[in-house]
């Protein structure tokens, strides 16, 4: 008896596996591509290297003056020394643990609000929102129970910039959904007053509201009455976006069945319950893109409020390339404010990612 | 108008709540003593003039006014604040009574001063638009600026300016105009245009921003007038006249030789009658202004005199290096001239 024995495989051809073959049909697969490929090549050989170059291998990192920048590369120095103004803005140095701990408290406070299987996790996050902005409002402001008073025209740098977005979108939300409610309402007078305003916001542009905020609404107000130069944007932040967050909600409610509303009623259930048991949570949950899309544009127009003369971080950052002592470092500060922007926006939209993920209910194609 | 009122009604609702309102009554200077501070308008930024340093203080040479005023009123020059205003809210700014004091390289002109309500106190700064050149282009005078490309900021009176003169001089010119400052210095960097116009105190800024400043030069011609000083509104002389006369006693302390070194010495045994009277030693001259005896000591002590103000800000002992040209005083052949105190 003898055995077949099977001749050994041959290895796969050298050009069919491995980084060769991917190489080989992922980008050199036929001229075309393969031209594409060299293109991109020959730009990133040109780009990169410079970039990489001034940022990090020719730039300065130790000193406190302009005298230090020699190497001809970014001058990170200029944001090592105005850190703390970009952070902060004018706040008394003494008092920035108010702030500090603000945002810690916000950290800490918002914790339980993301374990899954928190009991009474409901009534504890309406306890947080109705409490937390008090709070806030006293640790940042003061003026009261023990705190010394620091005006908002003190206030700047990222505080500001995250202030703005967060009372913007806090304030925005709950208004828009109403808003949104009230347009599909069966309620003559309510749906034209909500048309009336979501058309009415809608129809202006940001710049010019923070502008009549600023310049025409004072020639109204009686001479030595003046209202907060920061009140007024926020007011117009808010009421700005909670147009554009109602048309994104509507644009949820208008996707949920018939059906589910007539079930609804069907249990016996009034307007706000199911509003608020049935429709809204399937509505919300369908346009948490649409929500995170406006939230994410508007934290990047808080930076027009550089136009009425609020110190947010990117007008922190143009007010330091002023100084004297530090003319010329315009570009490192641009940069330094577009990587925080990015970062703080590039986390919203992966925190709307892992949302999605975790709420979604089978609706998912 | 709904917007306006709707936003009223919201605004006013809050401001009933008493979140952040400073109701004032009466005459500036009973206002200002009253809330204990001087509220001040400066430039959202512009190096030398209105700026704040690393540790978050305000300075520059219009910023210098505002603490001299509060030194007059309070014997106090930090009891001051400042609200940054953009050049299109300044006005609105300082006529709905949101600061006391506009003090933000604002050029005087007939139309500003006569037909917006508003008194300019005097001019704390002679400018004028000038031009920045390259030392290779062998230029010693704007005469010889003919066929030249000119960078210049859009939407300014710099090209008004401009083009006025280059049409007067019979010269030719190409100009070449961008949006930001920051960009026309990267133009004339790059060689794309010969000269870069601008007023003349921007120019010293500009010429910093250079990656090699000493090869460019400001040549002397100056081809507009462009007097900035500060301005309070129009119907309130008292506040008027101690703003007016904090800027003169500045500039009467530098022509009297009075620096923050000395004045308090020269306040005690100083036998000029002149200084004497300027710092109180003398007369009640104060009292006339509804100021302290000590007005012009204090402003000097925690100021400077204007000189001072000057060289610190913007002069040879900042960085922009800018010569005193037309804001030397009136016997050393600039135009800083005061009435004298008496």
């Amino acid at each position: 008896m003898s055995t077949h024995t099977f001749k050994p495989d041959l290895q796969p051809p050298v050009m069919s596996v491995g980084v060769l073959g991917w190489l080989r049909a992922n980008l050199f697969s036929n001229w075309f591509n393969t031209l594409l490929t060299l293109l991109a090549i020959y730009l990133i050989w040109i780009v990169v290297p410079p970039i990489l170059r001034w940022v990090i291998l020719d730039a300065d990192w130790s000193g406190s003056t302009r005298a230090d920048c020699t190497s001809g590369g970014a001058c990170w120095v200029f944001i090592k020394v105005r850190f703390a103004q970009f952070m902060y803005g004018f706040y008394p140095a003494e008092l920035r643990w108010r702030v500090d701990l603000t945002v810690l408290l916000a950290i800490v406070g918002a914790a339980p609000l993301f374990i899954r299987a928190m009991p009474g996790k409901l009534r504890y996050g309406l306890l947080f929102l109705l409490a937390y902005p008090l709070l806030a409002y006293w640790l940042l402001h003061g003026g009261f129970f023990g705190l010394a008073e620091v005006q908002t025209s003190q206030w700047g740098g990222l505080m500001l910039t995250l202030v703005i977005a967060v009372v913007g979108i806090g304030g925005a939300m709950p208004l828009g959904v109403l808003l949104a409610l009230g347009r599909r309402s069966d309620m003559p007078a309510i749906r034209v007053i909500c048309v009336t305003f979501i058309e009415f916001w809608r129809g202006v542009p940001l710049i010019t509201v923070l502008f009549m905020s600023s310049v025409m609404l004072p020639l109204f107000l009686p001479e030595h009455v003046t209202i907060d130069k920061l009140l007024r944007a926020l007011l117009a932040v808010m009421l700005f976006e909670a147009a554009y967050i109602a048309e994104v909600v509507r644009g949820g409610l208008q996707a949920i069945p018939k059906g589910q509303y007539e079930a609804a009623a069907a249990m016996g259930l009034g307007y706000w319950r199911s509003m608020g048991l049935v429709i809204l949570p399937q509505a919300l949950k369908l346009v948490i893109p649409g929500i995170v899309n406006t939230f994410i544009a508007l934290f990047k127009d808080t930076s027009l409020v550089i136009i009425i003369g609020l110190f947010d971080l990117f007008n922190s950052i143009h007010q330091a390339t002023v100084d004297p002592a530090w003319l010329g470092f315009a570009t490192e500060g641009y940069v330094f404010a577009a990587a925080v922007f990015w970062i703080f926006c590039f986390g919203m939209s992966r925190y709307s990612m892992r949302l999605e993920r975790r709420l979604h209910t089978g609706h998912k194609r | 108008m709904k917007f306006t009122k709707s936003t009223l009604a919201v605004t006013a609702a809050f401001a009933a709540i008493g979140l952040s309102t400073q109701a004032q009554a009466g005459a500036t200077l009973d206002a200002v003593v009253n809330k204990g501070f001087v509220q001040c308008g400066v430039s959202d930024g512009l190096p030398g003039f209105s700026y704040t340093d690393a540790s978050g203080q305000y300075r520059g040479i219009d910023v210098d006014v505002c603490r001299a005023v509060a030194a007059a009123v309070f014997g106090d020059a930090n009891k001051v604040r400042f609200s940054p205003l953009t050049a299109k809210e300044r006005f609105t700014a300082l006529q709905s009574g949101e600061v006391d004091i506009l003090s933000r390289n604002t050029t005087w002109t007939s139309s500003r001063d006569a037909g917006m309500g508003l008194n300019f106190a005097g001019v704390n700064y002679y400018d004028g638009q000038g031009f920045l050149v390259s030392k290779r282009l062998g230029v010693k005078s704007a005469r010889e600026l003919d066929g030249a490309a000119v960078c210049t900021q859009s939407g300014t009176t710099t090209e008004l300016n401009l083009s006025d003169y280059f049409r007067a001089n019979g010269m030719k010119y190409t100009p070449v105009n961008f949006d930001k400052s920051d960009e026309t210095v990267k133009a004339l960097e790059a060689g794309r245009c010969d000269v870069l116009t601008s007023d003349q105190s921007q120019l010293y800024a500009q010429r910093i921003k250079l990656a090699k400043p000493d090869d460019y030069m400001v040549l002397p011609e100056v081809i507009s007038k462009e007097p900035l000083g500060p301005v309070v509104r129009q119907g309130d002389d008292e506040w008027f006249n101690i703003v007016r006369w904090t800027l003169f006693a500045m500039i009467n302390a530098e022509e009297l030789g009075v620096t923050s070194k000395n004045v308090e010495q020269e306040a005690k045994d100083s036998k000029k009658p002149d200084v004497r009277r300027l710092l109180g030693a003398d007369g009640e001259y104060g009292k006339d202004l509804k100021l302290p005896k000590d007005w012009a000591v204090q402003i000097v002590k925690q100021v400077g005199n204007y000189g001072e103000a000057f060289e610190r800000n913007v002069g040879m002992e900042s960085e922009l290096k800018i010569a005193r040209g037309q804001n030397a005083l009136w016997n050393k052949g600039g135009l800083q001239y005061a009435p004298p105190v008496r």
